[in-house]
């Protein structure tokens, strides 16, 4: 490790918790409807909003009414997406003339972007029209980031309530979040993204001829150089943003018209957990003790710094296999060094590092560098992230929902400890709070596993693989791991475009995302109807660094046992047969 | 209930989408065209009128006269900018091994006099394949191949990898670097000078 790539890390750390308070309490003032510095603008088109499509923002509804409103929502946007791509050949703003997606991608990528997965079975450059990008992935881009917001909203109401049947109302919350947070957010952000050197047009691909003319794979002469372009920094502020993460180009934010500079990546790194951890003190702000929040955030950093060092020191160290008398992989100020198979040049290992743990534990699933061609301990620390359930920030809302759950548990744990009635922020945990925050942290394990080992055993599974031997088992499990935890990123060399992962990445795709949210929101009208208990002398404290550590230690138990067997046959192998 | 839920969510879809899928997309591109219409259009360099590249954007080169650009992965050949994609071969797998070793040999053979270690970015794919740099390592183990096939002064081919080379953002962010295409283009265009 280098003195600038722990700079690197750590300013990055030291901004995001600058920018959490200011952010956090905007957004709490937002979500409580008091006034803010954009009413001027924003409040006519909001009233409009509610005229239009008949929502009365004073009526409040409980949680089987807000959980409708949103499934509804949900599976109208998914329609929208699995028409526009079927559709897309006959439609305009097709300058490249690509074909109608198929019926199975197009159900895949509709369920990926409504679900805020953002996995991508496809190139985008070469699979979606400049409409379909806009119209279709663009809007859920914007829509599923703020359906979790909204969620998180709800539930953090049934937290902050005591004695009261209602958890808000989801249309309001929603079209909030989407005009105060998420639009100006991803308006600063494209712009700046634009001047970094981020494409925005509607012009068709340039066609550039070759300084030095190559060959193509049949061996004939390639003189000229087709680029891609298309209206990218849009869709990319609101990809980082909102925690969805799908590219606009197939490589992500690999790609130098997608994150060009250090600063764009800094940048577009920031705004992969901004909000999320910025939630946290909204949370803290709602629930009315901001410790509350802060302790959430201490427990998320204390897992997310040393994932960021491990990461870093296993891509540092890079690939022993590869022949090293021939080879220079010192790092130093002129050689980025370490294992760069799949990195750029102008972010190095330190950023591509950095990036990946980012991505993985915030469910963002963008990508700067190829997973797939990290080392195995890299890859591991990728897939734990996501095996922890996506908590640490994990997606915009969903994260910090997901994280409330494991709160619950680690209270009532403790409270089976010393035997007291666990309670929690003045509500009483019973039987029922236990079966939903079960049910939560258990169906997310056993729908990436099952799916994982149907993989393995069925040739569709198998044959999609691009690596062999323990590598090969990682890809699908990562596959899983990241549709069921509605992260996106992939070890791209498996070829998931086909019917067999389309369909069982798109079930685990929604019941990654809804069969989570419907419960949690159940939880949450049960909290909201509980009577309030005092704080007493046996209540346990649950901004204390004794809780920070017991939540620490409760995400890792149940992350850790539920999966280190499947580690073990993937990365953990690999790993030990690299440094044989 | 279900009903008026249902009109609710299909009128909230049909705005939203009009909001975010076409004003705000319209919008952001009005603004990046007038404020940043050169990098909002694909940072193209353009000489005599004919784009001959695009800043960001790598291309391949093979001839011993040129400063090589990192492996590229992308389908159909190398440097492919209307099909961006990483190599993805894990690190045990036999195809990287090969894929490495040729490089490592297409190197050595026009630098027989070069037995320094080849810095490993420029034996390896980058994630874009389309990486329009390499690092500076890689640009000094070329200098000498490229000065001598050239019949250059050590000195002219360093000044031109310096104007190059775009260092770290504010001393601290990301890899000092150097841009291929521009310094290939350099320096053809100072020979080209030098015969006229």
């Amino acid at each position: 490790m280098t003195a600038n790539g722990i700079i690197q890390i750590f300013l990055f750390l030291f901004v995001l918790l600058l920018a959490v308070k200011p952010l956090g309490s905007f957004m709490t003032r937002v979500f409580q409807r008091e006034k803010t510095f954009l009413d001027p603008f924003l409040g006519p088109l909001e009233r409009l909003i509610y005229r239009l499509s008949g929502v009365n923002p004073e009526e409040e509804m409980d949680w089987k009414q807000n959980a409708l409103a949103m499934l509804l929502f949900n599976f109208l946007g998914l329609i929208v997406v699995y028409s526009l791509q079927r559709l897309q050949q006959f439609l305009p703003l097709n300058p490249q003339g690509v074909g109608g997606v198929s019926p199975d991608l197009s159900f895949n990528t509709a369920v990926s972007f409504a679900s805020n997965t953002n996995w991508q079975a496809y190139g985008g450059e070469t699979t979606m029209s400049y409409l379909t990008q806009m119209l279709a992935l663009t809007v859920q881009n914007f829509l599923s980031a703020a359906t979790g917001i909204a969620l998180l909203i709800l539930i953090i109401r049934g937290i902050a309530r005591h004695s009261s049947k209602t958890l808000g109302n989801f249309w309001v919350d929603m079209t909030r979040c989407m005009l105060y947070v998420l639009l100006p957010l991803s308006m600063v952000l494209a712009l700046f993204l634009v001047s970094q050197g981020v494409v925005q047009n509607f012009s068709p691909y340039a066609t550039v001829s070759l300084l030095e003319p190559t060959k193509d794979t049949s061996g004939s002469i390639v003189t000229e150089q087709v680029i891609a372009m298309g209206p990218a920094a849009s869709q990319i502020a609101i990809k980082q943003l909102g925690t969805n993460g799908g590219g606009f180009f197939n490589v992500n934010s690999a790609h130098p018209f997608e994150n060009p500079t250090p600063l764009s990546n800094y940048f577009e790194m920031l705004a992969i957990v901004l909000i999320a951890a910025a939630l946290c003190y909204t949370y803290g702000a709602m629930v009315k003790d901001t410790r509350q929040g802060w302790a959430l955030i201490a427990a998320m950093l204390i897992m997310f710094i040393p994932a960021v060092f491990s990461m870093y020191f296993a891509e540092m160290n890079g690939n022993p296999k590869l022949p090293v008398s021939a080879i220079n992989r010192q790092t130093s100020n002129t050689n980025p060094g370490g294992n760069m198979e799949g990195k750029e040049d102008r972010f190095g290992i330190a950023n591509s590092a950095l990036w990946t743990v980012a991505t993985t534990s915030a469910s963002n699933g963008s990508v700067n560098a190829m997973h797939d061609s990290y080392t195995p301990l890299g890859g591991l620390v990728a897939l734990l992230m996501m095996h922890l359930g996506e908590v640490v920030f994990g997606g915009v809302g969903s994260g910090l929902y997901g994280m409330l759950v494991f709160v619950i548990v680690a209270v009532f744990v403790a409270g089976l400890l010393v035997g007291r009635t666990p309670e929690y922020l003045g509500h009483k945990i019973e039987a029922y709070e236990m079966k939903m925050a079960s049910l939560l942290i258990l169906i997310m394990p056993l729908t990436v596993l099952f799916f994982t080992a149907l993989a393995v055993v069925t040739t569709a599974g198998k044959s999609a693989v691009l690596n062999s031997g323990p590598h090969g088992f990682s890809e699908i499990l990562y596959a899983f791991t990241s549709q069921g935890n509605n992260n996106g990123s992939a070890f791209a060399g498996i070829s998931v475009n086909n019917p067999f992962y389309n369909l069982a990445g798109g079930i685990a795709m929604l019941i990654g995302r809804y069969w989570l949210a419907v419960p949690t929101l159940a939880l949450a009208g049960s909290l909201a109807r509980k009577k309030f208990i005092p704080a007493s002398e046996g209540t346990l404290p649950t901004h204390t660094p004794l809780f920070i550590f017991w939540l620490v230690a409760i995400v890792l138990i149940v992350g850790a046992l539920n999966f280190l067997p499947a580690l073990a046959l993937g990365p953990v192998v690999e790993h030990l047969l690299m440094i044989q | 209930m279900f009903l008026k839920q249902l009109r609710t969510a299909s009128i909230t879809i049909l705005i939203m989408s009009i909001v975010t899928g076409i004003l705000y997309p319209v919008i952001i591109t009005g603004l990046a065209q007038l404020l940043f219409p050169h990098k909002a259009n694909g940072n193209f360099i353009v000489h005599q009128g004919k784009i001959i590249g695009s800043e960001l954007i790598g291309q391949q080169f093979q001839s011993p006269k040129y400063f090589w650009s990192r492996l590229s992965a992308t389908a159909l050949f190398a440097y492919n900018a209307g099909a961006s994609s990483g190599s993805n071969y894990g690190p045990l797998s036999p195809a990287l091994q090969s894929m490495v070793s040729e490089r490592i040999h297409n190197l050595k053979e026009l630098d027989t006099l070069n037995d320094q270690p080849i810095p490993v970015d420029l034996v390896t794919a980058s994630a874009s394949g389309l990486d329009p740099h390499i690092s500076i390592a890689a640009a000094q183990y070329q200098a000498e191949r490229v000065a001598l096939t050239r019949g250059m002064k050590g000195q002219q081919i360093q000044s031109l990898i310096a104007r190059c080379t775009e260092g770290r953002t504010l001393g601290v962010l990301g890899e000092p670097r150097v841009n291929v295409l521009r310094l290939n283009y350099a320096l053809d265009e100072l020979q080209h000078q030098s015969i006229r």
